[in-house]
């Protein structure tokens, strides 16, 4: 490499050094720091593993944390299950305008802030908003109906947000599988759900892994839908490192818990990796 | 014997354009049958009505007799080589044949068995494990092909297979491809826009223009024997000149192209009268060069002119002449070398029978 090359490359890289350093691995390696410390006395500290103790041994910390983990794998898969024909259509059946306007009509809803979009969803589901209202216009309600505050209202929020997230991959993929595939597939015999089974999905495969994992990591680190359609008890396990680290003050247990997030989110992105037997390069590229 | 395939009247519209307009043919069972037209023409718009892919707007598809207008693409008795050969990458070679089979239920010690066969009928035994990307472009083909005649349809589909291929490969699967249908013995319907494609393989060709057949015989009648003067200008290299019938005798005309040059023609039963516009086609290959007329004293056309241009083609090669009326005409040099050192200037005598300037009216 020439000098004038060697400089290039460094000016080059030094942003992307920065950012890692600085705002990912700098700011992990002290919370992991954080997390192994025990206060013993006023400004004395001691390493031990007393956080992790107290989380293993709270069963409402474990009970929370099992609970954000299936929430999250719910919606991603309920997510998967609607983006699918919804990408399949913008991809493969709508042709010319039609398609960018279904594109956009994805991507819209991202023109507003998450903040605004959920409460969107609260004038909706709240016990005087929209949809009680028109049950009870049709005679389907004789009261008002509260339909905030409980798991079915998180799950639609996060489903919401992500969709756009998993759109775009399976959008992107799709587009990328010939028609005369699929043709060859129907002309060879199969049918709808043997093209799907066979021809589809497979070729999808990476879009829908990729989708997957950036769904699933969103969900899990979401805090405000769980917390403003959930309601204050909705068990988010974002919620409790917030309070630890800004109600407590509690930033030795809130980094812990910080860490078994970290822990949970890598082990199940690996596990998924692993099931569909594809490694991070071919699915990130 | 019932023909393999029938369609009749078969019309296709696309808002206002019709892309095939009321096609008639029949193929009869075992044949290699040819649609040969240029691009854009309507021919892969017939192939998907016959697939299933497209409804045709009116007209009917018969298979074996049987209308199949109402059967949809996965349960018809033909089968598709695409354009762009369409194997499913996601699978191996040993999957992609035994796709079909497997679609149909079929044991998997069967499909084993037969996909081994027709492995081995292409010429490719062993490849089964590999993947799609692994082979080359004619090994593809051959896939293609065995992919789909593993469930021994009553007509295979093929739409252009060799567009992708390089010229030396196109060459090499032109045979091959002729062997492979006296191998299965089935009836191959192939559409091509390269006349030399259709010319080698076929039994039938189908010479298709906007829309229409212009007509349907074999590769020497479409040669020899046009019918319509797109066939005789598309099908080989013609000369062609635009002028006015002087004078009949019975199918010989004496004929006056539009830059004067005076020229006898054949009619070949086609009714022509003095005074009509006609466009004459006559092949270069069928014009004789000679240095002295005397050599010529066999043709009743006969001119002088000089070289204007040497288009070198090994055994193809040719010669421009520019007769003194200033008409330029393509003439296909002999290969006995008497004329390998015919260069620019040259007087030249060329000479051609009546019978081979072929005639039709022009009817614009
Ligand atoms: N789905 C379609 N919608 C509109 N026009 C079409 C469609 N398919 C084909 N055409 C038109 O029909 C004509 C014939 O097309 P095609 O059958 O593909 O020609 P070829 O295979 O002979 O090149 C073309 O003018 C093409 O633009
Ligand atoms: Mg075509």
């Amino acid at each position: 490499m020439s000098s004038a090359n060697r400089i290039g490359f460094v000016l080059l890289l030094t942003p992307l050094v920065l950012w890692l350093g600085l705002l990912i691995i700098i700011p992990h390696i002290d919370m992991f720091l954080v997390s192994i410390r025990e206060r013993v006395g006023r400004g004395v500290y001691e390493t031990s593993a007393a956080q992790y103790l107290t989380f293993i041994n709270e069963p409402l910390y474990i009970w929370t944390f099992v609970r954000t983990a299936v929430m999250s794998v719910l919606a991603t898969a309920l997510t998967l299950l609607i983006a699918f024909p919804v990408s399949y259509y913008i991809a493969k059946m709508a042709r010319g305008r039609l398609q960018q306007v279904l594109f956009m009509l994805c991507l819209i809803p991202f023109y507003v802030s998450e903040l605004v979009r959920t409460f969107g969803w609260m004038i909706l589901l709240r016990e005087t908003g929209l949809v009680s209202n028109l049950l009870q216009w049709a005679g389907l309600a004789d009261q008002p109906v509260e339909m905030l505050y409980n798991d079915a209202a998180i799950m639609i929020g996060l489903v919401y947000t992500s969709m756009l997230f998993m759109v775009v991959p399976l959008v992107t993929t799709l587009e990328s599988l010939d028609d005369s595939v699929v043709e060859a597939g129907y002309d060879l015999g199969g049918n709808g759900l043997s093209v799907l089974r066979e021809i589809v999905i497979p070729h999808a495969m990476p879009g829908i892994v990729a989708g997957c994992i950036v769904v699933f990591m969103l969900s899990l680190g979401n805090y405000l839908t769980p917390t403003m359609l959930g309601g204050k008890d909705s068990l988010w396990f974002t919620e409790m490192i917030y309070n630890q680290f800004i109600v407590r003050f509690n930033w030795e247990l809130g980094a812990a818990f910080g860490f078994m997030l970290l822990l949970l989110s890598s082990l199940i992105v690996w596990g998924v990796l692993k099931l569909t037997g594809r490694t991070l390069q071919e699915t990130l590229g | 014997m019932t023909p393999d395939l029938d369609c009749l009247d078969l019309t296709r519209r696309f808002g206002d354009h019709t892309a095939v307009d009321h096609v008639n043919f029949s193929v009869a069972p075992g044949t290699f049958f040819s649609i040969l037209g240029p691009s854009g023409c309507g021919k892969t718009t017939i192939m998907r009505m016959i697939a299933g892919f497209l409804e045709p707007s009116s007209g009917d598809i018969r298979i074996r007799g049987a209308s199949v207008l109402d059967t949809p693409p996965n349960k018809r008795p033909v089968n598709m080589v695409f354009q762009h050969l369409a194997l499913f990458p996601m699978m191996s070679i040993a999957e992609n044949i035994g796709y079909g089979l497997r679609r149909r239920g079929m044991a998997k010690a069967e499909i084993a068995r037969k996909v081994d066969e027709a492995l081995e009928r292409i010429g490719l035994p062993g490849i089964g494990n590999r993947k799609v990307t692994e082979l080359s472009g004619g090994q593809k083909q051959r896939v293609a092909i065995a992919r789909c005649m593993v469930l021994e349809p009553d007509v295979l589909l093929l739409d252009e297979p060799l567009g992708a291929l390089d010229l030396k490969l196109r060459e090499h699967m032109k045979v091959e491809l002729k062997a492979l249908q006296a191998a299965f013995d089935t009836t191959f319907v192939y559409i091509t826009h390269d006349q030399s494609e259709a010319l080698v393989m076929s039994d039938q060709i189908a010479v298709m223009n906007n829309g229409r057949f212009e007509q349907v015989g074999t590769g020497q009648d479409l040669y020899y024997r046009p019918e319509t003067p797109f066939v005789a200008g598309f099908i080989g290299e013609a000369n062609r000149w635009r002028g006015r019938v002087e004078r009949t005798e019975g199918d010989e005309l004496r004929l006056r192209t539009e830059s004067g040059l005076e020229m006898r023609g054949a009619a070949h039963g086609r009714a022509l009268q003095a005074g009509d516009r006609v466009e004459v086609f006559v092949r270069p290959e069928s014009i004789r060069i000679a240095g002295d007329a005397a050599a010529l004293a066999g043709f009743d056309n006969v001119l002088e002119g000089a070289v204007s241009n040497i288009l070198f083609n090994g055994a193809a090669s040719r010669a421009l002449v520019t007769d003194d009326a200033g008409e330029e005409i393509e003439v296909t040099l002999p290969q006995s070398g008497e004329f390998s050192d015919l260069k620019r200037g040259d007087r030249v005598h060329v000479g051609w029978s009546g019978a081979q300037g072929n005639a039709f009216a022009v009817t614009a």
